[in-house]
Parts: C-alpha cells; structure tokens; sequence
C-alpha cells in the first residue's frame, strides 16, 4: 500500500482566467471571485485521480478537507483518509491560505507519505518546499497561473499516468528540480521578477540514461563535477564573475573553495567573493568598479522550461546583459539537463525586447570538461 | 551495364521475393526509396570500379587462395623473427573453439543470451589475473601497444584523481620503437614521455638517471619492459618499481606472457599496472592480426576507475554456485558517458581474449613452466652456438635473455639486411634487422627462438650464418 | 516453402557449466609442448642458471589442472550457450551490421600461407598478402571516392582516431594546431566520435537533432568559427533518416576551415549508391567488420578503414602498401605520418576476408547489398510498426536507409514494461537480444533493428511476430516479461548490485573469491 498525500489549491489559477496576473495574496483571490473566477484545479486533479484509481486497491490517499482534497476523491471515487484541520471553516475553499498548504504537506510528511500529489502553481509548490524540502517525492498537478517551476507533470493526465508508475514502482528514479516563483507585487504591476527558491524532488518522467547494468551510471553529480574542474581550470582571475544561482553554478563556487548564495547572485573577483546575494543596482556598480574591464556572466538553465534569464535571475537585468554583452555569458547545465531540452528551446526574458533579441539565437552550454552542446535561444 | 542478379548471400535478391516486399511498401524499384530521400546531386550515377564477380564458391577460393599461396610461410623457412609478434604451438583444442560459429559470430549480447560468451571472457579475465597475479584485468584491448598508451594514460588520471598533476612518464630508451611511437601520439596532449638511458654495457636502466629524472617532482609513471624488447631481463625491476614509489610515481611494467611460467609477475616486484600483448596465448601469428592486448592492476577503486576499457564483472544469482556476467561500471569507456570518458573505445579482440583463456586452461601451470624452460634453454643453446662464429658476437649485453636476443654482426663488415637476403637461400628468415631502429647499436639484429625452434633448425641457422659471412 | 515460424518452442543450451577454477586435478595436462632436446639442454644448462634468481618465479600461477577432452568440452558447452549471428536472426542488432559471413572466407584465413606469416618477413615472401591489402585499399577508393585509404586500424573507433589525428596533424602543419581545438559531433552519433576528439584533447561541441530528428543545421551555423578544427557526422545517424542537406554541412565547415569527416559505419545501406567524396568530405571511415562480412567474434578482432582525399594522404598512418609495377612493398618513408596506429599492419585476417567479399559481389552485386538492405528495413519497419505501443519518433512517414530507431515509450507507459524487458523476453524467442541505443538514449525506450540484407522475407516475418506476441504479453501479463526470460542459457537472474557497487565488483575469479571471505575473516 503506498500513502499518497493530495493537495488541492482551490484558489490556484483563480486570478488567471480572469486576467489577473496571479493569485496568491488573499486581495487577489478575493478580486478574482468577485470577477466570477470558478476554481479550476479541482477539475484538474480530479482527472489525475480518476487515472490513479487504476491502482486503488494500492494506494491509500491522505488528504485535506474540503476542496483542498476531500471533494476531489468524492467526485473522482477514490476513498481517502482525512486530516483534521484546525479551523472547520477553511473547508468552502476560498479561504485557504498558504499555512493550511504547509500545515497539510507536514502532516503528510509524518503519516509516512511516500508521494506528494498536488494540483497548484508556483505558489503552492513554494509552500510545499517550505515544508517538506526534499525529504519526500512531490509531483505537481499544474494548475496555477505561474508554472516556472519545474516540479509538474506535463498536464494533469499525465501527472495521473506518472503517479500511477510510480505507486507500481516503475519510477526508477528521482531528481531535484527548481522551485520557481514570481513576486507577485512586482508581476502585478508589469514587472517581472521571478526568484528561484530552492530544491524538490520529483520523480523522474522518461529515463534519458541507460538501465544501471547495460548502459551508463551516468552520474549527473559527475557531470556537473567536471564542468566545474572545467570553469575552473579556466577561470580568469582578473575578471569580475556575475554568478547566478542554482545548484550547478553553487558546485562550481564549491569546486573554486568559494562561499555561494544558492538562490541569489553572487560577485566573484581576483578570487575572492565580492558581494553576495547581490540587486540589479550592486551589480552595475560592480561593473563600473572592474578594473580590468573583464566581466564574465555565469548562469545555469533554470526551471523545467528552460530559461537562461528572465526567471530566477532578474538581478542579471537587461542592462546588465547589455553592458557585459553576448559573448561574456557562460552557460552550464549538466548534459541531463540539457538532454531534457531536445526539441525545444532556451528562454530569455529580460523585460527588454532589444536585448532579448540581441540574445536569441544559438548558443553554447558547458556540459562537460571542454565539452559543449549549441543550443538555440528564443524569447 | 548494370545486372542484379540472384546471390547466395541475398535471399531476397530473388525478383519474386523481391517483388513482394516492394508490393507491401507500394513502390516499384528500391531506388523510389533512395532517390526520395538522398538528393539528385549526391547519388552516384555512375557503375563502382571494381572487378567483376566471381560468383562460384570454388572459383573465388581457388583466386584468393591463389595469391596466398605466393607467401612463404614460417612453416616452410625456419623463422627467427619475434619483435612482439611470436611463433608459438597452438593446441587443436584453441583452433576448435576459436572457430566455432557461436564465439565467431557473436557479438554484443548480453548476460543472459550470451552467457557462455560472458563466461569464457571472465574465465580468461581470471586466469589471465592468476598468471599476473592481478585481481583486476580488463577486456582485451587492439593489442600491447593499446594497453601501454592506456596504461600511461590511467596513471596520469589517477594522479589527477587524486589532485596531483603528474604528466610525465619516464620509458626505457631500449623499448619497442613502434609502440613507443605510438604512445607519443596518443599520449600528447596529456603527457610528456622522456627515455630513460640504458647503462651501455648491460643495456639495463640506468637507476641514477632514472633517479635524477623522478627528482623534478613531474613524474606520473616509471615503465620498464621485462623481458625488454631487445630480449634481456631487466633485472633491476624491484628497485625501478622502488624508486617510482618513493618519488609518488606509477609503476607500470610489460611482462611476456609466455615466460610467467618461470618469470615472477611484476605485480609481485612493486608494479602497480601490468599490461603486454596475450598473442602468444594461441593465436596464430596471421601476419601481425593475432595481436591483443591486456591491462591489470590491484584492486583499488582509483586505478580501476580509471580502465578505459570494458570490464565484465561476476554476478550472483539467485541459485547458488550459478553465476552471471555483465559489463559494468560503463560510464569509464565512451560507450558508457561518450566525450566524458576515460578514453575513446570500440570493437576490439574479444575473439582473441577467449582464445587465451582456452590455451592458459589447456597449458595449466605445468604447462607454462615447461613453456618458459624450454625457450630459455633453446635461446641459450643459440647463443652460444651463433657466438663460435667469428664476426658474431651474440647477447652483446651478456645478461640472461628470454626468447629473444640481439646478435651483432658489427665485426663481421656485413649489413644484416644482406646476410638476412643470403638466408632466405637456406629457407631461414633471419632475426629482425634493428640498424633502422636503433642506429646506435650499428648492424645488429634481434633473434628470437621458442619452443617449436629445434636444435636441427639452429644448427642449420649457425652453419648458414658462417657460410655466409665467410663467403662474404 | 515460405514458411513462417512463429511461437518456436525454443530453449537456449544451458549446462549449468561450473567456473574452470573449480574444475580439474592437480597433475592433469591438457597439452603437451616440445621440450629441448638433450643436446641443447646440454649445452645451454638448467633453469635455475639461465634466469635472475631474483626474477624465478615463487609460486605457480594457479591455473586449472584439466586434460584435453574436459577443456574441449567446457568450451564447447559455453559456445552453445552463446548466439551467434550463424545461428539467429540477427536483426536486432542495430548498427552492429549483423550480416552472414560466408564460410569460405574462414577456409581462406586458416590457410597455413596466411595464418603462419610473420610480420617481420621479407617483402619478398609476403607478395600475396601485400597484393590483397593493396587491392583492398583500390576498392576501397572506388567505394567512397577517395584518394587514399588506410587499413592499419584494428576497429571502426580507431580509424575514427586516426581521422582525429589526421585532423591533429594537418592544423599543426598549417599552424593552426593550437586555435583550431574544436570538434564539432551530434548527439546521434557513435559515441567513439566525441569519445577520439576527447581523447586527443579536443573541445566536443554537440549538435542536437532539430524536429525532423536531423542536426539542426542552424545550430552547426553557431557553432564552427575560426576554432572549428572539423565536424564529425554520420549520415544517416542511428535513426536510419536520411541528412539530405549533408553537402549544406560541409560547405558551412569548410567556410569556416574547418574539415568533414564522415562516419561510415553505416556502409551498408549507402554502397554504389552515394560516396563520402561527392558528399565533398575531406575523411570517412568504414568498419570492415560490419559492411565487409567479417565475423564479429565476441567484440573483435575487428578492422577498420580509414579515407582520406589527397590532401590529407601524406598523413595516413604507416607503412603503407604501396605497388611499384612489379612487386608489392612496404612505404614507412613517410615523415609527415601519423605515424603507429597499430602493431604491424592491422588486422590482415578481417582485409582478406574484405577481399573476398568484395570479389564475389562486384559492383553491381555492392549495389544490391545496400539496395537489399534498405528494402529489408523498410519492410521490416512497416511490419513492425503494427506493433501495439511501437512507434517511430523523428521524421514521421519518411522512408529510412538501413537501420531505424524506434521507440516503446507508449508501450512502457502504458503497461511498465520497458525496452529492457522485452530485450531479455526476445530471447525466449530464439533470437539474440537487441540493441537499444548508444548512450545517451535521446528517444526513451529505444530499440535499433537493422535487417541487413542476408535476412530472407520468412526470417524478418518470424521476427515481426515475435514482437506483436511480447506486445500482447506486457498488455495482457506485463510480469511475464519483467521476469524474462526463462529459456535463456542463464536461468536465474543476477544481482545487479554486484555490477554496480564498486565494493562487490569483482574482475577476476580470486578478485570475487576476496571479496567472498572477507566478512569472514572480519569474523575471525
């Protein structure tokens, strides 16, 4: 029998249909309501419980009241256990806040969930990250306005046919995959500033790597070791590094004996960190203040839908794009990763249309020592 | 003018049979395929330059057989040529498995399909590690020159595992030239190979130079050949392998196979890698394609990391005393992680490596010890028989010999090219003319003898040498 | 007469065969060698004289003790357990060009004239031999077009190598050694491609496959630049489609500088049909091994083919067979070489072999080689594709060359059971088990059937059915082909973890046998 936590969001993706650029923050969804919004992430999650329920017979679901989940198992019937919540009044939905989101993924956590299913946004897998960190497999239903993250499944049926296989134990394997959100404030007036908030572990949709005894143990741990003795050996030391965040950029700050800002920017001159978790304007100033006039940008791919700049990274601003220039970017990402991305496209959006134009085209990404792939670029 | 016709090679080159098959693709001529698909300007037009087929079985064995039948083989002169290509006996038994159509034609399945493939493959991986006394030998290799290039190469990565960067790798100035050539190649963008000189009298290296040279600090590997390529045993091996550790180096050495009867593995004498060439464990000398080559080690994790090879590991099963094979730890060769990899890899000599297996399993240790007295006896009998001629001079550098030997001939004024052209008359292939290849040395070549050489055989050699140099 | 055997009651040979370490008794000989004569031992004296006492051997190697017949009949039980190409229908094998390798090339290089040449011997005694690599490499040119060709490499990768030292060696003559350190591959190809350029030190840049499953050409465009030192490509890759804008890649490498060098591994598919040299490739190779019939034994003795245009000839390796009029000799006068490949002149068994092939077919008979072959695969793949959760990613309705990548995502998806189960359920079967894919597996569940064109119409039908019945098995009882397979000649299944953890990897017999006692003798 596997315990399956489910999360269902009911205000997720409210704000979107009715133009509103996102939904977290209770003045929004109370907006959202008023301008006739109808939940949309029930109906998600139930098409992938409808899919999981091949299996009912393994799987036990735990779940939240209402239509954070109970609401959901009915109309899909999937039996499902029910947590206690504090307040009987969160049930409606409307009123559920992001606590109740971490509260439930906790609870999930100590009733021995082995899966946590839940149908929302960015917002909602920032909560749930909140909670659980990596201690136990997520997978995401999307059903929000912002999707950057790269914790979900492709669309809710999907999500269904993945948590089938993986209560069958045909999941082989699991990774980390960014969580990714927007301040809202900011999206809400025009600005885009997404910021990545750190790490869950999903499991694995298609297996790139060979089976373990055929093929490849094809370590990603491996790979991003030896882009990292690669960054290194060719590290310039006159210049300024503008090093994003991410993981694999935190392992290249590890391989250089450097203290690293996971999830913001850091400075890095003459060998030595300069600024730490660094804003667009300390970044200029850094630049104004390079003596030798070198100025490297050092970013990995962030979010499962690929994007160099523009989500995560903001503080590498259009100007400060245009000013250390195209051929100063340095990109690597494991070849896992990049593989994840065969068939499609890298992304920037820096809020300016000149410069993501003057960025789009073809470009390298480090993945290996001295080794390549070109990838194409789009806005 | 173009003609198909019905091939015994081709079922389906049978116009009837043919035709269904395009019938069910719904085309008329396989070309509607091609010239879809490769554009006009790409397509050869014209009909390929090559001779016209003889499509009888009988008639084409008896034309190729015709020019083989130009060569002259050891079987016909009495040859003594090694240089790292050997006349040995073959058992039977070797030929017999060799060219069963199952080991012929397999290739890379796997542990279930192929299991008596992956069985005889770790059954030759295992005698091989008794021979050497290594736990850990890879799949066979192109051949020694393969393995030596690797080998250099794996102890330059393992000091780079271990954050030293060592790139240097010290040689006898007496190794095998060819292979020696190679390596430089293969090894140039990640290391420096510097020759070690030999002590002129002894031909042995020379420990203080090899000394001052491990002193820079730079040195990732010391490599010796033992017997060495002109023959003689480098006798220092123990404190060659004794200096390398005590400056942080590698020790790397190539043994011949065919003296581990007699001859103590180097992995007993301090070696860390032993690689070499198993051609002498059954294959048939095939004009220099019986070569194939091996790597060993101890089984520690930073050497075996570093193979570039294959490895078939041993697997239990869920029956007892039943095992399994599998090739593993892959991501070490680009198969497994491509430009990622220790090296490049492809098909090599698997044939060749389960070939070695059945003459190690038919010889036994009675076998290989009878193996290596014989040569060194036969050896020393041709020594001191060429070295009653005058003008010869045999084993110039006076140490004990395996197999192979240089002759000298400087006092006899004769090139040896000319006196190994006046032996072909007696039907002798005469010992490998090394004027080219070590110049130093002037006009001396390099005999080798084994276990097949009779006394008749060197007898005939010694009478022909002096009358060759007498006719002179 | 055409008959199509399908639901073969087929059981692979399993002897259950102990290890040879096990077997035998001290003082049993499986051989017996010729030993001096008195004479000689008389003269040369004892062992214990003519070796360094400190180089004698302490302990005999503890080899098996068996007698002749038992060692014959050990090996004859493991060749059963094994499936040759002689005794399936090798199909699956994609890229591997399982093709049949006739019998009389084997009688040609047993012969006593070929088997017993040394290396070393005179050139006038080895006239025969010399003809054949020469007129090897005659055809060879014919074949692909090109100027000159190299036989010394002993495989397919190592030929790829002599090309990435070939390219080494004209950059350097040029000057250009240094600023030319890229090497431009696909994800497609051969992993021996970005697997040699590393090797010599170059920077691999990878191009990825655009929708159609071809490299994107745009991306080759952002690639080369004044450090392009060349481009490494097949055509067709793996996925069996066509590169119709093959000669558009050139051109945009040799604008750049840089120079082409085609993988042809692929042969096959492409004989008489279309040559390196009027695709304007600077190299290419050949696996002799594959496209020129020469049986795989076991993963070698192989032997590649490595050519170049006029250029570039200066720098094959050396010596090389060279035809003065009236007698056959070896060139190593050669400075500008790439200098030693491979211990003396190659793999001379796999180019006789060659000879023979290529002498029995001519030109025409070539041409229907490839013509065949890409008969059988389309063929082969249409019937296949009426495979419940079979499909054919990249290029949808196009027609392939000789070999095709397929996929069993929807399979897996839909019933868990993955390629690697139906690899192993194949061979319940009767046939081998396939080949999936090189690393890394761009398409999930990959699966690379290449009927070359020994396979009649009957063997590629007894093939297809073999699949639409596992198909229906992983729809029906996907554990049945999980626990594949169960007539194989290993019956039980392993544990992996002895493959995978470096702590129980064992290489050797006395390597596995350490490992067994030591939690013992942490015990004691």
């Amino acid at each position: 029998m596997t315990k399956v936590g489910l999360i269902v969001n009911p205000v997720a993706g409210i704000g979107g249909k009715v133009g509103l650029k996102g939904s977290d923050g209770e003045e929004t969804q109370k907006k959202a309501f008023e301008l006739g919004a109808v939940p949309e992430s029930g109906k998600k999650a139930a098409i992938a419980l409808r899919i999981l329920k091949s299996e009912k017979d393994f799987v036990k679901i735990i779940t939240c009241p209402g239509e954070m989940g109970e609401n959901v198992c009915k109309e899909a019937g999937m039996d499902c256990e029910v947590i206690s919540v504090p307040d009987e009044s969160k049930r409606t939905g409307r009123d559920t806040t992001s606590d109740d989101t971490v509260r439930a993924a906790r609870e999930f956590l100590n009733m021995g969930a082995e899966l946590i299913l839940f149908a929302g946004g960015d917002g909602t897998a920032r909560d749930i990250m909140d909670a659980v960190g990596t201690s136990v497999p997520v997978l995401g239903i999307p059903a929000g306005c912002k999707i950057h993250s790269g914790v979900y499944a492709l669309n809710p049926k999907k999500g269904g046919e993945l948590a089938v296989r993986f209560v069958q134990g045909k999941v082989l394997r699991l990774k980390e995959a960014e969580v990714m959100d927007i301040d809202e404030e900011q999206f809400c007036k025009g600005i885009v500033c997404s910021r990545l908030y750190g790490y869950l572990k999903i499991p694995e949709e298609i297996r790139m790597v060979q089976n373990r005894k055929s093929g490849s143990v094809y370590s990603e741990e491996g790979a991003i070791e030896r882009i990292s003795d690669y960054l290194a050996d060719t590290w310039d030391g006159e210049a300024l590094y503008i090093v994003g965040g991410g993981s694999t950029t935190a392992s290249i700050m590890k391989r250089m004996n450097l203290p690293y800002t996971l999830l913001g920017i850091d400075l890095v001159c003459a060998g030595q960190v300069i600024a730490a978790d660094c804003t667009e304007k300390e970044i200029l100033e850094a630049i104004d203040a390079c003596a030798s006039g070198k100025v490297r940008i050092l970013v990995t791919v962030i979010g499962g839908q690929g994007y160099l700049f523009g989500r995560g990274n903001q503080q590498i601003s259009a100007e400060v794009l245009r000013r250390v220039g195209k051929e100063n970017i340095i990109a690597a990402a494991s070849p896992d990763k990049m593989l994840s991305f065969l068939g499609k496209s890298l992304y920037i959006d820096t809020g300016d249309e000149e410069v993501n134009r003057y960025l789009t085209g073809y470009m390298r990404v480090i993945v290996g020592y001295g080794e390549y792939v070109v990838m194409k670029v789009s806005d | 003018m173009e003609k198909t016709f019905v091939h015994p090679y081709m079922p389906n080159s049978v116009p009837e049979v043919k035709r269904l098959l395009l019938d069910e693709l719904g085309i008329k001529a396989v070309s509607d395929i091609y010239e879809s698909i490769i554009p006009g300007e790409l397509l050869y037009k014209e009909r390929l330059n090559l001779p016209e087929p003889i499509l009888s079985e009988y008639e084409l064995k008896k034309h190729v057989a015709g020019i083989l039948n130009q060569n002259i083989s050891t079987e016909e002169y009495a040859s003594f040529l090694g240089a790292g290509c050997y006349k040995h006996q073959i058992p039977a038994v070797c030929d017999e498995i060799n060219t069963r159509g199952e080991f012929l034609t397999a290739y890379c399945g796997d542990t279930y399909s192929d299991h008596g493939k992956m069985q005889a493959i770790f059954e030759y991986t295992s005698m091989m590690g008794e021979l050497l006394d290594a736990d850990v030998v890879s799949y066979t290799t192109y051949d020694a020159g393969q393995s030596v290039c690797s080998s250099f190469r794996m102890a330059v990565r393992i000091h780079d595992g271990a954050g030293r960067r060592k790139s240097v790798i010290l040689v006898p100035d007496t190794m095998n030239p060819d292979i020696y050539d190679q390596a430089v190649s293969y090894c140039r963008n990640v290391s420096s190979l510097k020759k070690v000189r030999h002590v002129k009298e002894t031909g042995l290296m020379d420990l203080e130079e090899l000394e001052a040279l491990l002193m820079k600090g730079d040195v990732a590997a010391v490599f010796y050949e033992n017997p060495s390529y002109l023959g003689f045993f480098e006798t220092q091996a123990e404190q060659i392998a004794e200096l390398a550790h005590e400056y942080g180096a590698i020790c790397i050495a190539q043994p011949q196979v065919s003296s581990l009867g007699i001859i103590e593995s180097p992995m007993n004498l301090g070696a860390d890698i032993v690689c070499g060439d198993i051609q002498p464990l059954g294959m048939h000398l095939q004009y220099g394609g019986g070569q194939a080559g091996f790597i060993a080690s101890h089984q520690k994790l930073e050497y075996m990391e570093q193979f570039p090879t294959y490895m078939y590991g041993i697997a239990e099963t869920e029956k007892e005393d039943t095992y399994g094979w599998g090739r593993a730890m892959n991501y070490r060769c680009s198969h497994g992680s491509r430009e990622n990899a220790n090296e490049y890899f492809g098909t090599e000599t698997g044939l060749w490596g389960i070939t070695a297996g059945v003459y190690l399993a038919s010889m036994g240790p009675q076998g290989m010890y009878e193996l290596g007295e014989t040569i060194v006896q036969n050896l020393q009998y041709l020594i001191r028989r060429l070295d009653e001629i005058e003008g010869v001079k045999a084993n110039p550098f006076g140490g004990s010999n395996f197999q192979e030997v240089v002759v000298d001939f400087n006092a006899s004024g004769k090139r040896v090219a000319d006196i190994n052209a006046a032996l072909l008359k007696h039907r002798i292939f005469g010992g490998k003319d090394l004027s080219r290849e070590f110049t130093e040395l002037g006009q001396c070549a390099l005999y080798c003898v084994s276990e097949l050489t009779s006394q008749d055989e060197m007898d005939k050699l010694v009478s022909a040498v002096a009358r060759i140099l007498k006719e002179g | 007469m055409g008959y199509v055997k399908k639901n073969r009651d087929f059981h692979e040979a399993r002897w259950d065969e102990p290890f040879i370490m096990e077997m035998g008794n001290p003082g049993e000989r499986g051989i017996l060698a010729p030993k001096a004569s008195e004479e000689v031992k008389k003269l040369s004296g004892s062992l214990e004289e003519l070796i360094p006492a400190n180089l004698r051997r302490k302990k005999a190697p503890k080899l098996p003790e068996l007698s002749q017949m038992q060692v014959l009949r050990h090996y004859m039980r493991l060749s059963q357990e094994t499936i040759g190409t002689d005794i399936n229908i090798d199909i699956g094998l994609g890229t591997c060009t399982m093709k049949y390798s006739p019998k009389v090339h084997e009688q040609l290089v047993r012969m006593e004239k070929f088997q017993e040449l040394h290396p070393c011997q005179d050139e006038s005694t080895v006239q025969g031999i010399l003809e054949i690599m020469y007129q090897d490499e005659q055809y060879l040119k014919a074949i692909s077009g090109m100027d000159r060709v190299s036989l010394k490499p002993a495989g397919g990768s190592q030929a790829i190598f002599a090309n990435v030292q070939t390219i080494r060696a004209y950059f350097e003559e040029k000057g250009e050694g240094d600023q030319r350190n890229e090497i431009i591959t696909t994800i497609l190809s051969h992993p021996a491609n970005p697997g040699t350029a590393a090797t010599l030190g170059y920077k691999v840049i990878t191009l990825y496959p655009d929708e159609n499953g071809l490299p994107d050409i745009e991306a080759l465009k952002a690639a080369v630049s004044e450090h392009t030192a060349a481009l490494m490509i097949t055509n067709p890759e793996d996925t069996g489609i066509y590169n119709d804008r093959i000669r558009q890649f050139v051109d945009i490498v040799h604008e750049a500088g840089g120079l082409c060098v085609y993988d042809q591994a692929n042969l096959n598919g492409v004989f008489g049909l279309t040559r390196a040299k009027d695709a304007g490739f600077d190299m290419c190779h050949y696996n002799l091994h594959k496209s020129f019939s020469s049986p795989h034994g076991c993963q070698g003795p192989g032997a590649g083919a490595q050519c170049v245009s006029e250029k570039l000839a200066k720098y094959v390796a050396s010596p090389t067979v060279e035809f003065d009029g009236k007698k056959y000799y070896l060139n190593d006068n050669r400075p500008d070489s790439i200098g030693r490949l491979r211990a003396f002149y190659g793999v001379p068994s796999v180019l006789i072999r060659a000879y023979a092939y290529i002498r029995s077919l001519g030109a025409d008979g070539m041409k229907q080689i490839a013509e065949l072959s890409i008969l059988n695969n389309n063929y082969l793949i249409k019937k296949l594709l009426e495979t419940k959760g079979l499909s054919m990613p990249f290029a949808k309705g196009r027609f392939r060359m000789e070999q095709a990548r397929l996929s069993w995502r929807e399979l897996t998806e839909e019933t868990g059971v993955t390629t690697d189960d139906i690899c192993r359920r194949i061979v319940d079967y009767g046939f081998q088990d396939y080949f999936t894919s090189h690393h890394p597996r761009v398409l999930p569940e990959p699966f690379t059937p290449e009927p070359v064109e020994t396979y009649s119409k009957d063997d590629m039908d007894e093939y297809v059915a073999a699949f639409a019945a596992i198909a229906d098995e992983a729809y029906t009882d996907p554990e049945l082909v999980k626990g594949a397979p169960y007539k194989a000649a290993l019956g039980a299944r392993i544990q992996e973890e002895c493959l995978t953890d470096w702590s129980r990897f064992a290489t050797t017999w006395r390597a596995y046998k350490k490992h067994m006692n030591r939690p013992e003798e942490q015990e004691k």
